[in-house]
């Protein structure tokens, strides 16, 4: 499973860095930052859950 | 889908007296007829009214769906007293909004608020020091759930030590129920004009502050010093009767739910503070008139046909007990995954100070009852007066004792 962004659409809501701090971080505007392109089997629970929190769906969770 | 009855209920609906923390029962009920249904406002407009998690989150997420009240079809304010402006990016849609809001996004990141949570905890150490210094019993709004969040962005913007009286005046003016709207204008005139002066120092004496930022984005040609004084204004006041509402009506909420008190008591786990944040956030939500926007493109939603040009509401505090994704969701569970509320709204207009008010009212959740064991009200909840009217819902005044 590979993270896919969209930067453009980040809101700087922080909620992915709350949800799976290894996976993302944010620059210094607080805009997303990929940490891990392709999380590990433990953390995809928590990069789905990043996903669903995320208001303005600018994380994609993809198959390789 | 059975047909809308007519005529349209009212909005909003009354709480019932006997369940002051739960949602208007009328409302309840139209969730379960349907995520969809009309209602009718105080000047006879009908709005769609949207009742659940799913359609709530799709319609806020939507980019058919403008939060500026000048497009075509905006739901008139939710109450004729509810008078608030057009706030700065709050009620623009995209580009302008993700420009102006892109700004001021900095200081809310993470790492950035985390950075804070010391000079936070010092403030909620400092007011109940002040609290066990003064009268027993005292009013817990006033003494403590009022001046943190103003005493917070003080720090968070760069207001100068010396300018807190100042300030801490006007802005309780500014939220004050008792204050006339006169004295609340001359109050916003005051910090406007305060905030504009700030600004205008830091632009050539910069320090590492949210109002030096702004500042900035003039000198870069960005804004103009009346915009600039305008988000600054935004900023210091969508944070503090939200704040200051949860900090009261959560206490209260907590003294009738002992048990749940007891857990957050007795823990020193901050990953379970915070998860009780979240569960408090989800039960509360205290912007209890929904958030409104108007349609500018068709939309299918259940079956139906939103056109454009009609109003929507959609009343987050009912999708947050929708039993689809809250099981139970009427009883307050601090131990519950209470993650996916939407107490702070959803789409692009999430609010922007949510990392602040987690940090906030995980440090008030955490500390407050631990120093206070003995707190409780010192009034019977019957005469507790709920902010039925009020553009955020809590209460009025919580006397408490120790």
């Amino acid at each position: 499973m590979k993270v896919e962004l969209d930067t453009d659409k980040c809101v700087a809501s922080g909620q992915c860095v709350l949800t799976a701090m290894d996976v993302f971080d944010q620059d210094d505007d607080g805009i997303v930052v990929l940490l891990a392109e392709e999380p590990g089997a433990d953390q995809l629970d928590d990069v789905r859950e990043a996903v669903a929190v995320c208001p303005a769906a600018a994380i994609r969770l993809v198959e390789k | 889908m059975a047909d809308t009855p007519l005529p349209a209920p009212e909005f909003p609906m009354p709480r019932s007296a006997k369940c002051p923390f739960d949602p208007p029962p009328e409302l309840t009920k139209l969730r379960e007829q349907g995520p969809l249904t009309k209602v009718r406002l105080w000047d006879g407009t009908e709005p769609w009214l949207v009742t659940t998690y799913a359609q709530q989150r799709a319609l806020l997420g939507d980019p058919r769906v403008s939060a500026d009240p000048d497009t075509p079809g905006y739901p008139t304010k939710a109450t004729p007293a509810a008078g608030e402006g057009k706030l700065s990016f709050v009620m623009m849609d995209d580009p302008e909004h993700a420009r102006l809001r892109r700004m001021v996004t900095a200081p809310f990141a993470i790492k950035k608020v985390e950075a804070l949570r010391p000079a936070v905890q010092t403030i909620v150490d400092g007011l109940i020091d002040d609290l066990l210094a003064g009268p027993n019993p005292a009013d817990l709004v006033e003494a403590f759930a009022l001046p943190l969040p103003s005493l917070v962005i003080c720090e968070l913007l760069g207001v100068p030590y010396d300018d807190h009286d100042f300030f801490q005046d006007n802005t309780k003016t500014m939220v004050r129920r008792t204050a006339t709207p006169d004295e609340r204008a001359a109050a916003s005139r005051e910090i406007g004009g305060y905030l504009g002066e700030l600004i205008g120092r830091r632009l050539t004496d910069p320090r590492d502050d949210l109002i030096s930022g702004i500042a900035a984005r003039i000198t870069a040609g960005e804004l103009d010093h009346r915009q600039a004084t305008e988000m600054a204004l935004l900023l210091l006041i969508a944070g503090h009767e939200t704040t200051a509402n949860m900090i009261a009506l959560g206490t209260l909420a907590l003294l009738r739910n002992p048990d749940q008190l007891a857990l957050l008591r007795e823990s020193d786990d901050p990953k379970f503070v915070a998860g009780a944040v979240e569960e408090l956030l989800r039960y509360l939500h205290i912007t209890h008139l929904g958030r409104r926007r108007a349609v500018t493109g068709d939309i299918e939603i259940a079956g139906r046909t939103i056109k454009a040009g009609e109003g929507v509401i959609l009343v987050n505090e009912i999708g947050n007990r929708d039993p689809e994704v809250f099981p139970d969701p009427d009883r307050l569970d601090l131990t519950r995954d209470a993650r996916r509320h939407v107490a702070f709204g959803f789409g692009v207009h999430q609010c922007l100070g949510q990392p602040l008010a987690r940090v906030e009212l995980q440090v008030v959740y955490g500390t407050l009852y631990k120093r206070l064991p003995g707190l409780r009200a010192a009034i019977p909840f019957e005469d507790v007066r709920f902010k039925n009217d009020a553009f955020i819902y809590g209460v009025h005044e919580l006397p408490v004792t120790w």
